[in-house]
């Protein structure tokens, strides 16, 4: 069922949904008893270690692991040969297209090293200390290659090349020499040339961002357990167990029913745990080994060999008529992949324009690997990246017409109606509205000091749906065990089970919130691109109609009337026929259940379509510190959409916690290579996250504009927030020192450099 | 590798374990003893995830040897809850849906709690700076700050309630 529009979405009351209660999961999470990744033991465990490579391009002549096999504790030794080799081709997995050949190279280096930190052995000991000592005992030659890092040296024709059978897709004619650019894209409509010649301003830029990691303090962590006979479980910190399995089973040639995934609770993924790198390797030594082999990653490894998103070089130029309409909006961007093809550019490419209302605009994008680790999703992939190049140029253009920059904004906005810059016409969107909520905001017309400037920006992203199963299981005493299978980042089981609990008419403590592992439900695609709450919301509430009219049927059964004559309300089967009132409560339905027809259990099995695009602003006030160059972010207003926020708390938290991840890759997070193409900054004393002294609180505006396909009007929040704030704190900067930012981090040399130099 | 013999507290309740000398406290913790509560997010003392109190002192576990221990108190994520009681700081980041993860939350409580012990009344700035050691990627912080004040402050209105309460007590005495 994938229109389930409910015309009541805005009459009608609401009990439950739109409450603040306190989160399902919480008391576990205050008292320590929640179990994360590497927080599960079992008997007779091993523990498994990874050999990475120090080198940034090399080719593996040889690896000797004998003297490793030798030495006593060590159970099991595996280089690329356990893992299945695999074809270049792109297959579907959930809503992503993977390439096997890519990922099994990723988890394992074969032929080459293409990172400083990629896998090329691993060991699993009775001890992390044998297992350590292991690792030194196996000898590795490399012949070393040149490497390249930087998105514009590895375009270059002489530059080296990282994969000798990749020639650009999406060039015709198709290249005859093989090159690091994976894939060229490009969308648009209209006639660049008599848009920019209608302009009476034009503002042209170019930009360069750093790989930021999406920092989540929970390492990569799993548990293997494989038997004799091949069936297998594995528990892990994931953001899809459904996913986990179906690279698994693939890399190691086993059929997806032999292997059993549970995701732990997961300590932060913001796209960064939708791939694999442990799980198959402790797969694969368990398997060996006939032993649970436990993995976790060093916060070394993690910055070394998990995905960073992509540095890149952009360059925008907008044109705009004195009056504020924009003409003409082109884009190039170029984007690192990493060590394997496909980073974000396409869905950056797709959402760089996509807040504003367009008659004639282009985007070509690059996707070109480079000598680093292959990037990860990190929160609206792609799109933070070239959004804060074109709200940079967006907030100059508006200053060259003198015009405010929301009210610029406001006179280009996209709303229903318009046609995107990749394509469709968008539905209601609520973009208007966060920019008129800016502009009535206090902060907005609160006064500014010497060194302070105000910036502005907005930001786009799509959200998704996709497949998704849910089973509400309803107990002999009419309490609920509701299962789903995408796990809680942040709080998804207090909004899945608050929807059950409003659509049954049942208390919220009466549903019990349970993240099934994949042996429990049908296939459900991870939880990514900000869909849990937009699709496991859905199947929760069309699993919850299920068991109503279930109710409903055995509720006339008992009576003997029509079920037409059923309706639900409250939590009971009430009879609206001619004659004495009658009604049975979901408790009452549930002890008779066994003379009534047997187990009452709901279920949905969908593929979610109709999500929303979710817009926002951020209004942020910074200092700047002439002396020093280090910005203060004095003020913080995150404003968007929701759609509608099921439990605003945790709403905001995602507005606030995106806003300040924002002002991370804003002003510090970068990595920084040495000239041997090695990592010199994998921790967080030197890769500095914002800490809690670095920032203020954070506010937030909720704006609700109903999806109109989601039953309680849901459009999904987490990844928008992370993308305004580099535009805004860049135009926010700007203002405050005179000078245009055009490079990230801003951090306090690099603004010095800037004021100095004016 | 001949392991040592620890004798020490956890959480009021005498322990005994049996460790190699390179293990930290948060290995034994974690692996030996399975308090599982406290996190390791780097191992090199810079995300907090592993704060426990030592003595009486916040320190993080990562950065304290195994056989350290020996003879000492220490306090974890585990004790910080009597029975079915929460710590009123368990209670407030429930509240004000203080955590999103919940990766951080058990060093972050732990630290709070520490910060209050010492500074019944902080200000949003001391409450701010004495957090700076407890990384957290998912709540911005603010959340996190809001519920700690407010801990704070219900804390200072049940003294005085309980100053107040006794004050009239002993002038009733008199």
């Amino acid at each position: 069922m994938n229109d389930m529009t409910s015309p009541d979405l805005v009459a009608r009351e609401l009990k439950i949904v739109g409450t603040r209660p306190l989160r399902p999961d919480g008391m576990d999470k205050v008292t320590g008893r929640a179990k994360f990744g590497a927080d599960m033991h079992l008997p007779n465990m091993l523990i498994g270690r990874v050999l990475r490579s120090p080198h940034a391009h090399a080719r593996i002549k040889s690896i000797d692991v004998s003297k490793a096999q030798a030495l006593k504790g060590v159970k099991a030794v595996i280089t690329s040969s356990a893992l299945l080799d695999q074809p270049s081709e792109f297959i579907p997995a959930g809503e992503m297209m993977v390439n096997y050949r890519d990922i099994t190279r990723n988890v394992m280096a074969r032929e080459k090293v293409l990172y400083e930190g990629h896998a090329v052995a691993a060991v699993a000991a009775v001890s992390d200390a044998v297992a350590a000592q292991a690792l030194s005992l196996i000898d590795v030659d490399y012949e070393v290659l040149p490497h390249v890092i930087d998105v514009e040296k590895a375009m270059q024709p002489d530059a080296p090349v990282l994969h000798d059978d990749m020639y650009t897709i999406g060039v015709e004619p198709t290249p005859t020499k093989s090159s690091n650019i994976a894939k060229r894209v490009e969308f648009g409509f209209g006639d660049l040339d008599a848009g920019f010649a209608k302009a009476d301003v034009v503002v042209e830029r170019e930009f360069t961002t750093k790989p930021v990691h999406q920092g989540y303090i929970e390492p990569h962590a799993c548990l293997a357990n494989v038997s004799e006979d091949g069936q297998a479980e594995l528990w892990c910190t994931t953001q899809g167990q459904f996913i986990v399995r179906a690279f698994c089973a693939k890399l190691l040639g086993m059929e997806v029913s032999q292997l059993r995934v549970t995701a732990s609770e997961i300590g932060g993924g913001f796209g960064g745990k939708t791939v694999v790198y442990l799980e198959p390797l402790a797969l694969a030594l368990s398997r060996e080994a006939c032993q649970p082999v436990k993995m976790v990653m060093s916060r070394t490894e993690v910055f070394q060999a998990s995905g960073p998103t992509s540095g890149a070089k952009l360059w925008v130029k907008v044109g705009a008529t004195k009056d504020g309409r924009i003409t003409a909006a082109d884009a190039l961007l170029k984007y690192q992949a990493g060590a394997f093809q496909g980073s974000p550019v396409q869905p950056g490419a797709m959402c760089a324009f996509a807040p504003y209302e367009l008659e004639n605009v282009r985007v070509i994008g690059f996707d070109v690997v480079v000598n680093r680790p292959k990037v990860a999703a990190y929160r609206a992939p792609g799109g933070p990246i070239a959004e804060f190049a074109v709200e940079s140029v967006i907030d100059e253009v508006a200053l060259k017409i003198d015009m405010d920059p929301v009210d610029f904004r406001l006179k280009n906005a996209a709303k229903e109606g318009t046609r995107a810059p990749y394509g469709p016409k968008l539905g209601p969107i609520g973009l208007v509205q966060t920019l008129e909520a800016a502009r009535a905001h206090a902060h907005y017309a609160a006064p500014l000091k010497a060194n302070q400037g105000r910036g502005v920006a907005s930001g786009f992203w799509f959200n998704i749906g996709g497949e998704t199963c849910a089973s509400l299981n309803v107990g002999e005493d009419g309490s609920v065990a509701m299962v789903v299978g995408t796990p809680d980042i942040g709080g998804s089981r207090a909004s899945l089970s608050m929807m059950a609990a409003e659509e049954l008419g049942i208390p919220l403590e009466h549903v019990r919130s349970i993240i099934g592992d994949t042996s429990s439900l049908g296939f459900n695609f991870l939880t990514g691109g900000s869909r849990v709450t937009f699709s496991s919301g859905m199947a929760v509430v069309q699993a919850a109609r299920d068991v109503i009219e279930q109710m409903r049927d055995r509720a006339a059964k008992i009576w003997e009337v029509p079920v037409d004559d059923v309706e639900w309300v409250d939590g009971h089967a009430r009879f609206t026929g001619a004659g004495d009132a009658k009604s049975l409560s979901l408790a009452e339905l549930a002890a008779t259940a066994g003379k009534t027809g047997g187990p009452i259990i709901g279920n949905a099995a969908i593929n979610a379509t109709g999500a929303g695009p979710s817009l926002a602003t951020h209004l942020v006030d910074v200092e700047v510190d002439p002396e020093t160059g280090a910005v203060t972010i004095l003020r913080y207003t995150a404003i968007q959409d929701a759609g509608k926020a099921i439990h605003p708390s945790y709403v905001e938290g995602q507005m606030q916690g995106g806003a300040v991840q924002g002002i991370g890759w804003a002003l510090n997070e970068e990595y920084i290579y040495d000239d041997n193409g090695r990592l010199q900054n994998p921790g967080f004393l030197d890769y500095r996250i914002p800490v809690c002294s670095d920032v203020p609180m954070i506010d937030t505006v909720i704006v609700e504009v109903p999806n109109p396909r989601h039953p309680y009007g849901v459009r999904g929040v987490g990844e928008t927030p992370i993308v305004p704030p580099m535009g805004a704190i860049a135009n926010a900067v700007s203002h405050a020192t005179g000078v245009r930012f055009t490079d990230l981090p801003m951090s306090p040399p690099r603004v010095l450099d800037a004021i100095d130099s004016q | 590798m001949t392991k040592r013999h620890v004798t020490t507290t956890v959480n009021g309740d005498e322990v005994e374990f049996l460790c190699a000398t390179e293990q930290t406290l948060l290995d034994v913790l974690r692996d030996e003893l399975y308090l599982t509560g406290s996190k390791e997010g780097c191992s090199s003392g810079d995300c907090g995830a592993c704060s426990v109190m030592l003595d009486g002192r916040l320190v993080c576990a990562c950065l304290v040897l195994g056989v350290e221990a020996e003879g000492r108190q220490v306090e974890t994520i585990e004790g910080m809850a009597s029975g079915e009681t929460l710590h009123p700081l368990q209670q407030k980041f429930l509240e004000h849906a203080a955590l999103q993860c919940g990766i951080c939350t058990p060093g972050i409580l732990v630290a709070a709690k520490a910060l209050l012990e010492q500074n019944a009344d902080p200000t949003e700035t001391e409450v701010r700076y004495w957090l700076a050691g407890n990384l957290c990627r998912c709540t911005g912080y603010d959340k996190i700050v809001r519920a700690v004040l407010d801990t704070a402050a219900d804390m200072k209105g049940a003294a005085k309630q309980s100053g107040a309460a006794s004050k009239s007590a002993a002038t009733q005495r008199a």
